[in-house]
C-alpha cells in the first residue's frame, strides 16, 4: 500500500495546495513540503535491505481496473525502481527549494503541477502493467507542460509544445507497440493481459518482435534524449523554470532510461540484442556530438541542456551492452546524473534570478563577488567532467569497463568523451567565475542565502557519497540486475 | 400492431409529443422557462422509459423499426445528447432578441429523428429519420440569423447546410432506388442476405455507394467535407453542439446497425470506400486543422479527423477479428460514447461564453486569451475537453483512442494504424495550441464570477474525466447494446 499511499499523498498534497493558495500563498509551499514529507516516510520502509530480499518484488496493490481487457491496478516495486523513487523524492525537495524564491504567481496552481509531476513519475518507476504505465508516461507530461508554458522564460510556448509533441508522438508508436504485444501474447496464451511478469514469457522471437521492440525503443530515446530525436530537450530546459529544469534533467529523462532498462531488454531480449550495436553506435554518437554541441554554446542552461544528452549517452551504451557491470554503472550514471544536472540547473537559476541573464559571454568575474556560489559550480562542474570521487566518475567509469568486455571499439571511442567534458565543464568557469568583473556583475552579486546553501549542500553531499561509497547503491542493484540480465537472456 | 409493439414504441412516442405539446403550449402562453423545461422533461421522460427497458426482447415494430437494446441504449444517449443541448441553449437564446421558445420544437423534431434513425432497420425508416433531423438543422442553423452580427456567416451556414443535405438526400434516395429496384425489398436486411437469387451484385454495388456517399455527407468525411467548417463557424454555438454530438453519432449508430452483420459480393467495394474516406480524413482533417485560428473551426476540422479515426473501427468491424468478433462493433461504440461527452464539453463551454459576449460566438482564437485566469470553470472546461480530443489518458478521449489502436491491432489494419498515429501527433499541435492560447499571461486577466453553465460544464468535465478513469460501466453498457448482434 505504501506505494499507492506515495501517490495519494502526493496529488492530495497537490489539489490542497491549489484550494489554500487562495487564502494564503505561503501556505502552498508549506503544504507541499508536507506532502512531500509524507511520501518520503512512506518511502522509508521500501528502501530494501541490502542482501538476499533485495530481488524479490514487492508487489503492493494488485486491483482490477478495465476488466474487459485485464488491466491491473499493479503497482510493484524492486531495487532499481525503489531507488529511482528515492531520487525523485529527493529532486522532489530540491525543486520546491528551489521554487521557494524564485515562483511568484499563481503559487498554487505551480505546486499542484510540480506534485502532480513527481507523482506521475513515481507512478512510473513503479507501475508493473503496461497499461498503468503508459498511462502515467502520458500523464506526467501535462503538468510539465504547464510547468513550462506557463512559468517558463521568454520563448516558453514553442518550448512547451515541442517537448510535448516530441514525447507524445514517440508515445503513440510505444501503444501501437503495447497493445499488439498483448495480442501477441494472447494469441499464444488465451491471456489478455497487460502484466509485465506475464508479458515478459511472450515469445517475441519473430520479426514482428523487432517492429515492437523499435517502437519501444524510440519513445524511451526521445526521452532519454538521444540523437537523432533529441531536438526538443534543449529548448525545453532552457525555456523552463528553474525548478522545472531540475526535474526535467533530473527525473524525467531517467524515465526513458529506466524504459530501455526495464521493458525493452526483457520483453524483446533477442531484438534487442540483434539491435544493439546500432543503439549503440547512437549512444556513442550522442556522447560525442552533444558534448560538441555544449561547448559551442553562449547560453547557460543551453550548455548544461547539451551536456545532459551526452551523459545521457553513456546510459545507453551501458544499457545496451547489457551485462552485470555495464548496468551497475548505468544505474549510479542516473543517480549521479540526476544529481549534478540538478545542481548545474540549480545554479543556472540562481544566476539567473541575480543577473536576469543566461549569457555566459556576459558574465565573468562572479568567483570574487560570490565565492560561495562559485565554489559549488566549480564542485559541481568537476563533477560533471567526470573527477574521481564524485559520483560521476564512477557511473561512466563502470559503464566504460562494462561495454569494453562486449563493444572495445565502441568504448574507446565514448571514453574520448571524458576528454570533450573537461572542455565544456571548464569553459563554463572561465567564462562565468574566472577574469575581471563583466558588464552583469558590475553592480554586485548577492551570495548564497540559507536556503539556497541548504539546496546545494545536499546536492553535493549525495554526490560524494555515491563517489566514495558506490556500494550504497552498488549492493542493491545487484540482485535486480542479476534477475533481468536473467530475464533478457 | 399488439401493446407490446406500443409499449416498445414509447421512447419515440414521447419524443414525438414533446413538438405536438410545445406548439400546443406556445399558442397560449409565450415562456421561454416554461418551454425548455417541458422540452427537458419530456426527452428525460423518453431517455428514462427507454432506460427501462432494456433487457426486454427485442421487438420489430412494423417492418420499419426496430426496438433492441441497441436502439435503447444509444437512444437514450441521443435524448440525453438532446436534453444537454436543450439546457445549454436556454441561456444562449436568453441572451438573444430572436423569438425563442419555437426552437426547442425544432431541437425536439431532430431528436425524434435521431431516435427513429438509430432503430431503424429499413431504409424508408432511415430516410425520414434523416430528413426529419436535417430540415430540422436547417432551421436551427439559420435561427438567429437576424440577432446576431455574423448575419452573413449564419445565413451561409444555413444556406449551405441546405443545399448539401438535400444533395446527399437525393443520393441516398437515388442508391435507395436501385438497391431497391434490383432486390424488390427495402429492408436493410437483404445485405447480410448474400444467398438471395434477386440480387444482381453490380446494381448493388452501385446502390450502396450512392447511400454511402449519402451518409458519408452527414458524417462529413472526406472529400464530402466541406460544408462542415462554414456550417459550424456561422451556426449558434448550441446548434453546433448538436449537429457534432447528436447527428454524428445517430448517423454512426445506423452504420453500425447497418455494417456490423453485412455479407456479400459488394463487401470490398464497401471496405475499400471505408478506408479511402478514412485515410483521406484522418490526412485532410488535421491537415487543414493546423493553422486555424478560429476555434469553431477548428473544432470542425478535428471533428472530422475524429470522424476518420472512428472509421477505422467500421472496417476493423466488417471482417471478423481473432480477440472477439464483437470487438471492433465495441470499439465504434465507445468511440462514440466518449465522443459524444467530449464534444458536449467542448460546446457547452462555447455555449456558455457566447451567451456573455458575442466575441467568443464568432471563435476568434484571439479572444480566449487568457480564459483560464478569467474564468477558471470554463478554462478548465476547455483544456479538459482539448486534452480529451488529442487523446490524454485520464480522459474519455484515450478510451476511444484505445478503442481504435486495438481494434486496428487485432485486424492488422497497419497503413491505418501508420496514419493514426501521424494524425493523432499533428492534432496534438493545435489541441496544445488551444490551451497555450487559454493559460496565456494577460495583463488584464481579471476573474469574473458568471454562473451561466457553469453547472453543466462541471457535469460533463466530470463526465470526461470519469470516463476515461473508470471505463468498465460504460463498457458493460457498449457490450449490452451490442449483445443483440
Amino acid at each position: 500500500m505504501q506505494l499507492l499511499g506515495i501517490l495519494i499523498s502526493l496529488l492530495a498534497g497537490g489539489l490542497l495546495a491549489l484550494l489554500c493558495d487562495r487564502y494564503a500563498s505561503a501556505a502552498a509551499r508549506w503544504i507541499s513540503l508536507t506532502s512531500l514529507l509524507i511520501a518520503t516516510v512512506l518511502w522509508l520502509p521500501l528502501w530494501p535491505q541490502a542482501g538476499a530480499d533485495a530481488s524479490t518484488w514487492l508487489i503492493h496493490t494488485d486491483t482490477v481496473w478495465v476488466q474487459r481487457f485485464g488491466i491491473h491496478i499493479l503497482l510493484a516495486t524492486d531495487a532499481i525502481g525503489s531507488i529511482l523513487i528515492g531520487l525523485t523524492l529527493l529532486l522532489g525537495y530540491i525543486a520546491l527549494l528551489s521554487s521557494w524564491g524564485e515562483i511568484k504567481h499563481r503559487v498554487g496552481l505551480f505546486y499542484l503541477n510540480l506534485l502532480f509531476t513527481l507523482a506521475g513519475v513515481i507512478g512510473v518507476f513503479s507501475a508493473m502493467d503496461l497499461f498503468l504505465f503508459f498511462v502515467f508516461w502520458e500523464v506526467m507530461l501535462v503538468p510539465m507542460f504547464l510547468i513550462i508554458s506557463i512559468w517558463g522564460h521568454e520563448n516558453r510556448r514553442y518550448a512547451a509544445l515541442k517537448f510535448f509533441i516530441y514525447t507524445q508522438a514517440s508515445s503513440l508508436l510505444m501503444l501501437a507497440a503495447m497493445l499488439t504485444l498483448v495480442l501477441l501474447h494472447y494469441q499464444q496464451t488465451g491471456l489478455l493481459t497487460f502484466s509485465w511478469f506475464a508479458l515478459t514469457q511472450t515469445d517475441t522471437d519473430s520479426t514482428i518482435g523487432w517492429w515492437l521492440m523499435l517502437g519501444f525503443y524510440v519513445a524511451f530515446l526521445v526521452k532519454l534524449p538521444g540523437i537523432p530525436v533529441h531536438n526538443w530537450l534543449p529548448d525545453a530546459h532552457t525555456q523552463a523554470p528553474t525548478p522545472g529544469s531540475i526535474l526535467l534533467a533530473g527525473i524525467l529523462l531517467k524515465t526513458g532510461a529506466y524504459g530501455l532498462l526495464r521493458f525493452v531488454f526483457p520483453l524483446f531480449p533477442q531484438a534487442a540484442a540483434e539491435f544493439a550495436p546500432i543503439a549503440i553506435t547512437l549512444g556513442v554518437i550522442s556522447i560525442l556530438y552533444a558534448a560538441k554541441l555544449a561547448f559551442a554554446q553562449s547560453d547557460l542552461k543551453r550548455l548544461i541542456a547539451y551536456t545532459s544528452i551526452s551523459h545521457m549517452g553513456f546510459v545507453s551504451l551501458g544499457i545496451f551492452a547489457w551485462n552485470s557491470l555495464s548496468l551497475q554503472g548505468t544505474m549510479i550514471q542516473m543517480i549521479a546524473h540526476g544529481l549534478s544536472s540538478a545542481a548545474l540547473f540549480a545554479i543556472a537559476g540562481l544566476l539567473q534570478q541575480r543577473l536576469h541573464s543566461r549569457d555566459l559571454n556576459r558574465m565573468g568575474g562572479l568567483w570574487q563577488l560570490a565565492p560561495k556560489l562559485s565554489a559549488f559550480t566549480m564542485l559541481f562542474s568537476l563533477a560533471a567532467l567526470g573527477l574521481p570521487g564524485l559520483g560521476n566518475f564512477v557511473g561512466e567509469f563502470v559503464v566504460l569497463l562494462g561495454s569494453f568486455q562486449v563493444y572495445p571499439w565502441a568504448t574507446a571511442i565514448a571514453a574520448l568523451g571524458m576528454v570533450l567534458a573537461p572542455v565544456y565543464a571548464l569553459f563554463i568557469l572561465q567564462k562565468g567565475f574566472f577574469g575581471p568583473p563583466n558588464e552583469l556583475v558590475q553592480n554586485g552579486v548577492a551570495d548564497l542565502s540559507a536556503r539556497e546553501l541548504l539546496m546545494l549542500g545536499i546536492l553535493a553531499v549525495g554526490l560524494i557519497i555515491l563517489g566514495f561509497w558506490p556500494n550504497l547503491i552498488l549492493d542493491l542493484s545487484a540482485a535486480p540486475i542479476h534477475h533481468l540480465l536473467q530475464r533478457g537472456g | 400492431m399488439d401493446w407490446q409493439q406500443l409499449l416498445a414504441l414509447t421512447p419515440i412516442l414521447l419524443a414525438a409529443s414533446i413538438s405536438v405539446i410545445l406548439l400546443l403550449v406556445i399558442a397560449f402562453v409565450r415562456d421561454h422557462l416554461l418551454t425548455c423545461l417541458i422540452t427537458c422533461l419530456g426527452l428525460s421522460g423518453a431517455a428514462l422509459s427507454s432506460l427501462i427497458s432494456v433487457g426486454d426482447v427485442a421487438q420489430q415494430v412494423t417492418p420499419l423499426l426496430i426496438i433492441d437494446d441497441f436502439s435503447r441504449l444509444f437512444g437514450a444517449l441521443i435524448l440525453l445528447i438532446s436534453l444537454i443541448s436543450a439546457w445549454m441553449t436556454y441561456p444562449y437564446l436568453q441572451a438573444t432578441d430572436e423569438i425563442r421558445e419555437e426552437y426547442y420544437i425544432l431541437l425536439a423534431l431532430a431528436a425524434l429523428g435521431a431516435l427513429i434513425l438509430i432503430a431503424s432497420n429499413h431504409f424508408a425508416s432511415m430516410f425520414i429519420g434523416l430528413e426529419l433531423v436535417s430540415v430540422s438543422l436547417f432551421a436551427m442553423v439559420g435561427y438567429l440569423a437576424h440577432s446576431r452580427d455574423q448575419v452573413k456567416l449564419t445565413l451561409e451556414a444555413g444556406v449551405k447546410y441546405m443545399v448539401l443535405s438535400g444533395v446527399s438526400s437525393s443520393f441516398l434516395l437515388f442508391g435507395v432506388a436501385l438497391v431497391y429496384a434490383y432486390s424488390g425489398s427495402l429492408s436493410m436486411n437483404i445485405f447480410s442476405q448474400p444467398g438471395s437469387p434477386l440480387l444482381a451484385p453490380q446494381y448493388l454495388i452501385l446502390g450502396t455507394t450512392m447511400i454511402a456517399i449519402g451518409i458519408a455527407f452527414k458524417m462529413s468525411w472526406v472529400p464530402f467535407h466541406m460544408w462542415t467548417p462554414d456550417v459550424y463557424q456561422g451556426a449558434p454555438a448550441p446548434v453546433t453542439g448538436f449537429l457534432a454530438g447528436g447527428v454524428k453519432i445517430a448517423v454512426f449508430a445506423l452504420l453500425i446497425r447497418w455494417l456490423m452483420p453485412i455479407q456479400g459480393p459488394y463487401l470490398p467495394i464497401l471496405h475499400n470506400g471505408l478506408m479511402a474516406m478514412a485515410a483521406l480524413s484522418m490526412i485532410f482533417g488535421n491537415l487543414l486543422a493546423l493553422r486555424q485560428d478560429n476555434l469553431k473551426r477548428l473544432l470542425a476540422y478535428s471533428s472530422i479527423a475524429h470522424m476518420g479515426y472512428a472509421a477505422i473501427t467500421l472496417i476493423a468491424a466488417i471482417n471478423v477479428g481473432n480477440l472477439s468478433p464483437l470487438l471492433a462493433a465495441e470499439a465504434a461504440g465507445m468511440y462514440l460514447v466518449t465522443y459524444a461527452a467530449v464534444t458536449m464539453l467542448a460546446f457547452t463551454v462555447l455555449s456558455h461564453l457566447a451567451a456573455q459576449d458575442l466575441n467568443y460566438e464568432t471563435g476568434q482564437l484571439s479572444h480566449y486569451q487568457g480564459l483560464l485566469w478569467q474564468q477558471p470553470m470554463a478554462g478548465m472546461g476547455l483544456i479538459i475537453a482539448m486534452l480529451a480530443l488529442a487523446g490524454m489518458p485520464l480522459t474519455a478521449g484515450f478510451i476511444g483512442k484505445y478503442y481504435v489502436f486495438i481494434a486496428a491491432v487485432d485486424q492488422q489494419l497497419w497503413p491505418l494504424l501508420w496514419l493514426l498515429i501521424i494524425g493523432s501527433a499533428m492534432g496534438l499541435y493545435y489541441y496544445l495550441r488551444v490551451i497555450l492560447i487559454l493559460v496565456n499571461n494577460t495583463p488584464e486577466a481579471k476573474p469574473t464570477r458568471n454562473w451561466g453553465l457553469t453547472p453543466l460544464i462541471i457535469l460533463l468535465g466530470l463526465a470526461t474525466l470519469w470516463l476515461g478513469i473508470y471505463p468498465g460501466p460504460s463498457i458493460a453498457w457498449v457490450q449490452l447494446a451490442l449483445a443483440g448482434f
